[in-house]
């Protein structure tokens, strides 16, 4: 599928407008950065033979929409496998997509030729995960921190020296080691480094692709704190992934979790920690081990069964059945759309058959151990 | 886990500048910090230094000596059978050849012969290898399925054969020595380069790049090639040698460098049938090869054990428990850090 | 007498680049049925500690003294200690992929490990052993998975076969480095349950070393907080949690997103962690501390007895009275802090100021 860039943009329903505070889903579209309509990505398997016949799929991401607000903060969850990063980098324009659309504020930019794609690389940028592998070893900090002002043409010489060290103190880290390498730094530094790389452009997108979960816990908050500092001074909006729900908790306006490829559940973020409708939104959170004895012995875990199944050939129907505690027949049989449940409002969105309703307890019905 | 590499790497993340130390350390710095500690390595450069000086300073020794490299003395330089001269006869430091020149300064001349060829045939072969393994690897697709099956034809030759042959039909003279042993060269360098490079556009920093804008000619050469230099030093310092073997064999096949200007392969080949009467002819050109070959191949070893510090810090944890008298011990850390079934009783793995 | 019993533990491993200080005296017990967390952030020396007990650090200067049921598995010779390990005390790392070799199907690993020290074993008994473990720890259809190889397993099944594999002997204690690090929350979540069901069923005393204080709040019932090679803070898990007294312990607590939620800001420890060749003088959280005092930079604290009974221990000059959470507990920390500083030069302030996340006060 491959829309014009010159097309205008689709209505905006309703129904997929996640990361909408309530009593504000009346706000105007202008409010929304990025909007994610129908996304797949499969990644083709092929035979190790001479002609590399594709012999199957492996389906990262599977019809997903979602949208970014301006300013606000996207959380998205799940787990190895669930697609998240991939889903990041087809945002982010650095895998094609194999259908569906990408628009960023009013422009198409799905599978756009790297030319086209270069002035929203300006808007769009990425915090990597692994701060050992995403800085270039070799290289300066300077020279990496610089370097997106030497491929966009934007500054050069003292110039460029100059807003390098202005970034390197906005994100806490000694101008002065502008000639030093990054093995020189340690963890939290070099996360720092990234950031700063990440904002030389002034971007309006930050994809931050668990730019925390490499950190120690005390460094680990540091780096959250410039986080949310940076969105306040200069307004940006993050879709941050990560596997960390507290952390996820603290960062995110509204948060998205996805299985296998899917999206189970999206919306604000209150309702989502607090009353999940998707048993798998509940089975994560019950999981998480928390850092308090007294609320650890008292908290009733629901214990998933078996891992999470490949993604080359996903479950029919919903795709968490094979593992739910309150599966039934439908569920391997339709796929539940993913739709305000229970009356919920529709900026929260649940992807199950049998969401889970108020008050109902999953632990009970989690206790089915393994043969 | 192994706790030698755990430990190395938490010893290289400690293993920061002090703080005043405000201008970065480059890998060089630490590799050559490394390197300097190394005795072998040292003494190779050494070596390495004094041949590459005599060399350079042949025509010094001729205006010394007074001993063209193309002069025959049949008077002083050949016995009264016709035997070449022994070493220190006559002024001949290192005796005469058969025709009764000057072995010593033939030698000198030869070693420039071989450098100039190790020098540059390594230089083409570094330079197309590196080029034709980032495009390969970078770009993968059908670019690489080509580039890769024309890497393997070229390693698959019968290269001595093939070498012969092309000297044969091109006629022997210097540059189709360098052009053929090039040729033969990049292919190994070319085909590490690949591998090197499909692994590194993995790294995230090259989606960093990308994510940027880059341009994939500036990710090649920005960000991965300078991570490439490292291993193609290694490489090209282990080539040098092999390239100076190589251009010994041809001359002494009588297919490279013809008479009467001297290699150290022609000087061997006509050496050899004087070794009962002359053994100086064959022992001293031999051992300049072997002398020159050896420093690079152990120079070679000393660069990759300094770029990698893990192996030196193995190294080191071993002299350490050696000198302890310990050594048991490691056996079984080994065993258990590879979970070994051989040695299920170490660590439960 | 406790099970394990170590004293002043030391190491210390020479490099090209100085000598790193991994263990620097630490001392500690762990009972029969007991399980010890160990808590600590990289280059703590937590991984180190565990891996000097078990005689798996090569190249390290060793000094101290490890009890384990009467026996110094510091000075036996190497042929005991092997029997040992495995047997008495077992070990499930974080990488179940390091562990279990690829070539060889995991029935037949855990059956060799068993007969390497029961010889009177068979084979056919070592696999129906191995079937009967795979079963324990939860492997669907073991009859059929024994002769899978372990790239057929999911990540926390490995993990499952590591643990039958740490059972197979009925070792006396079991350390688990980090064991869950590598799996996803639900995963985790298993393995975690496997684990404290285990340790129910079979009284085997469990050290759980681990960066992640949720799982320790999940499984330990003693817990000990490493810093710098140290132990700076042991306690009951009660008294860690909710009666801290380190700063550094308390720093980790509040730098959990999940303990000050409603804050808009995150209260991180400030600085980085020291090198391990370069350590700092005094105490050596001293220049990440908030409470830092003269004596801080001076003297290295020693771990001493903090709560009632004795066995809540830390290792900071700050009185027991500071011990918490609460409010009045920070009253008496400032109070020390204040007076302290007080009839002191204006420099030891000077060294701390500065913006918290400025970094470059060490430089790790």
């Amino acid at each position: 599928m491959s829309v014009g860039a010159g097309d205008p943009p689709p209505q905006h329903d309703a129904g997929v407008a996640v990361g909408v505070p309530p009593g504000s889903s009346d706000a105007g579209t202008d409010d929304i950065l990025v909007r994610v309509d129908n996304l797949v990505k499969y990644f083709p398997i092929r035979s190790a033979e001479l002609f590399r016949r594709t012999v199957g799929q492996v389906h990262a991401v599977d019809d997903v929409s979602l949208t970014i607000r301006r300013g606000q903060t996207l959380g998205l969850v799940g787990e190895t496998g669930s697609g998240k990063s991939t889903l990041a980098r087809c945002i982010a324009g650095l895998i094609p997509v194999t259908s569906g659309r990408v628009w960023f504020e009013d422009r198409q930019i799905t599978n756009l030729s790297r030319r086209k794609m270069q002035p929203f690389r300006r808007e769009i940028q990425m915090i990597f995960q692994d701060p050992y592998g995403s800085l270039n070893p070799r290289r300066r900090v300077g020279s990496i921190i610089g370097e997106p002002f030497a491929i966009h043409g934007l500054a050069s010489g003292a110039d460029r020296k100059r807003r390098v060290q202005e970034l390197m103190e906005r994100v806490g880290l000694n101008p002065e080691h502008y000639n030093r390498f990054p093995a020189e730094f340690s963890g939290g530094q070099r996360q720092r480094i990234g950031v700063a790389r990440a904002l030389a452009l002034r971007p309006k997108l930050i994809i931050c692709d668990e730019p925390v979960s490499a950190l120690d816990v005390s460094i680990q908050a540091q780096v959250l704190n410039l986080l949310a500092d940076l969105q306040d001074d200069y307004g940006l909006s993050y879709l941050f992934i990560a596997h960390d729900l507290d952390v996820v908790r603290h960062v995110s306006n509204s948060v998205a979790v996805m299985y296998l490829g899917r999206l189970a559940e999206v919306g604000p973020k209150a309702p989502i920690y607090e009353a999940p409708r998707h048993p798998y939104t509940a089975a994560l959170l019950s999981a998480a081990p928390a850092a308090d004895p007294e609320s650890a012995a008292q908290r009733q875990r629901i214990i998933l069964v078996g891992d999470i199944p490949s993604p080359i050939n996903p479950p029919s129907g919903c795709r968490f059945h094979p593992r739910c505690p309150k599966a039934r027949d439908l569920c391997a049989e339709a796929e539940p759309a993913l739709e305000p449940r229970l009356g919920d409002p529709d900026t929260h969105l649940t992807a199950c058959h049998f969401p889970i309703e108020a008050g109902e307890s999953l632990a009970a019905a989690g206790r089915r151990e393994t043969p | 886990m192994s706790i030698a590499t755990e430990f190395a790497a938490e010893a290289h993340a400690t293993e920061s500048a002090p703080e005043q130390a405000i201008e970065g350390r480059s890998q060089w710095y630490l590799t050559w910090r490394r390197l300097r500690h190394d005795r072998v390595a040292v003494g190779s450069v050494v070596v390495i230094l004094i041949i590459t000086l005599l060399a350079i300073a042949a025509p010094l020794f001729v205006s010394l000596t007074h001993h063209p490299p193309d002069s025959t003395y049949p008077l002083t330089g050949t016995t009264a059978a016709g035997l070449p001269v022994a070493p220190g006869v006559h002024g001949f430091w290192l005796g005469t050849d058969d025709v009764g020149r000057d072995l010593f300064i033939r030698i000198l001349y030869g070693a420039r012969v071989s450098l100039f060829v190790g020098v540059v045939t390594t230089a083409i072969a570094a330079a197309a290898g590196v080029s034709m393994g980032l495009i390969a690897g970078y770009f993968g697709g059908w670019v690489d399925a080509v580039l890769a099956r024309f890497i393997d034809a070229v390693l698959a030759f019968p290269y001595v054969v093939l070498a012969l042959a092309l000297a044969v039909v091109l006629g022997p003279s210097l540059p189709v020595i360098i052009g053929v042993i090039s040729f033969f060269s990049w292919a190994a360098i070319s085909r590490i380069v690949r591998g090197q490079t499909l692994s590194l556009k993995e790294k995230e920093f090259v989606e960093a790049a990308r994510s940027l804008g880059a341009s994939p000619w500036r990710i090649m050469f920005l960000d991965i090639l300078p991570n490439l230099l490292a291993p193609v030093l290694v490489l090209a310092t282990l080539a040098i040698p092999q390239a100076i073997v190589f251009e010994a064999t041809l001359s002494y096949l009588g297919l490279g460098i013809q008479q009467p200007t001297p290699s150290w392969g022609n000087i061997l080949a006509e050496a050899q049938n004087f070794y009962q009467e002359a053994w100086w002819f064959v022992v001293f050109p031999a051992a300049a090869l072997l002398i020159t070959t050896l420093a690079f191949n152990l120079l070679g070893d000393g660069i990759r054990d300094a770029m990698d510090p893990r192996t030196e810090r193995v190294f080191a944890a071993g002299r350490k428990r050696r000198r302890r008298g310990r050594a048991p011990a490691r056996t079984v850390a080994v065993t258990a850090a590879a979970g070994g079934p051989e040695q299920p009783s170490s660590a439960a793995s | 007498m406790s099970l394990l019993e170590v004293t002043d533990l030391r190491v210390s491993f020479p490099t090209a680049d100085g000598v790193v200080q991994a263990v620097r005296g630490v001392s500690f017990t762990v009972e029969a049925g007991q399980t010890l967390g160990i808590v600590g952030e990289s280059g703590s020396g937590k991984t180190v500690l565990t891996q000097t007990l078990l005689r798996l650090t090569p190249g390290g200067d060793i000094s101290g003294e490890a009890r384990f049921d009467g026996i110094d598995l510091l000075a036996i010779p190497d042929e005991d200690m092997r029997r040992v390990r495995g047997a008495q005390i077992a070990v499930i790392f974080q990488d179940p992929l390091t562990s279990l070799h690829p070539l060889f199907r995991v029935g037949w690993q855990i059956s060799e490990m068993i007969r390497a020290h029961d010889k009177s074993v068979s084979k056919r008994q070592g696999r129906a052993l191995a079937i009967d473990l795979l079963g324990r720890v939860g492997i669907p259809q073991p009859q059929q998975r024994v002769d899978d190889y372990p790239h057929q397993f999911s990540g926390g099944m490995r993990q499952r076969a590591m643990i039958a594999m740490a059972l197979a002997l009925s070792p006396k204690m079991i350390i688990a480095d980090e064991p869950t690090t590598a799996l996803d929350a639900t995963v985790q979540a298993q393995i975690l349950e496997l684990l404290l069901e285990l340790q129910r069923e079979s009284g085997t005393a469990l050290i759980m070393i681990t960066h992640d204080l949720g799982v320790v709040a999940d499984i330990a019932d003693e817990v000990m907080v490493m810093y710098a090679g140290r132990a700076a803070e042991k306690g009951s898990k009660h008294e860690i949690f909710y009666e801290p007294h380190h700063p550094y312990t308390k720093g980790l607590l509040e730098s959990i997103p999940n303990s000050s939620a409603g804050a808009d800001r995150l209260k991180p420890i400030s600085g980085q962690p020291p090198s391990l060749i370069n350590l700092p003088t005094g105490c050596k959280f001293h220049p990440r501390c908030i409470y830092v005092m003269d004596r801080c930079v001076r003297e290295e604290p020693p771990l001493v007895a903090v709560g009632g009974d004795g066995w809540h221990r830390s290792a900071c000059w700050l009185p027991p009275a500071a011990a918490g959470l609460g409010s009045q507990a920070e009253e008496a920390r400032r109070k020390v802090v204040n007076k302290a500083r007080d009839g002191e030069a204006a420099q030891v302030a000077a060294s701390i100021s500065g913006s918290p996340d400025a970094e470059g006060q060490v430089i790790a």
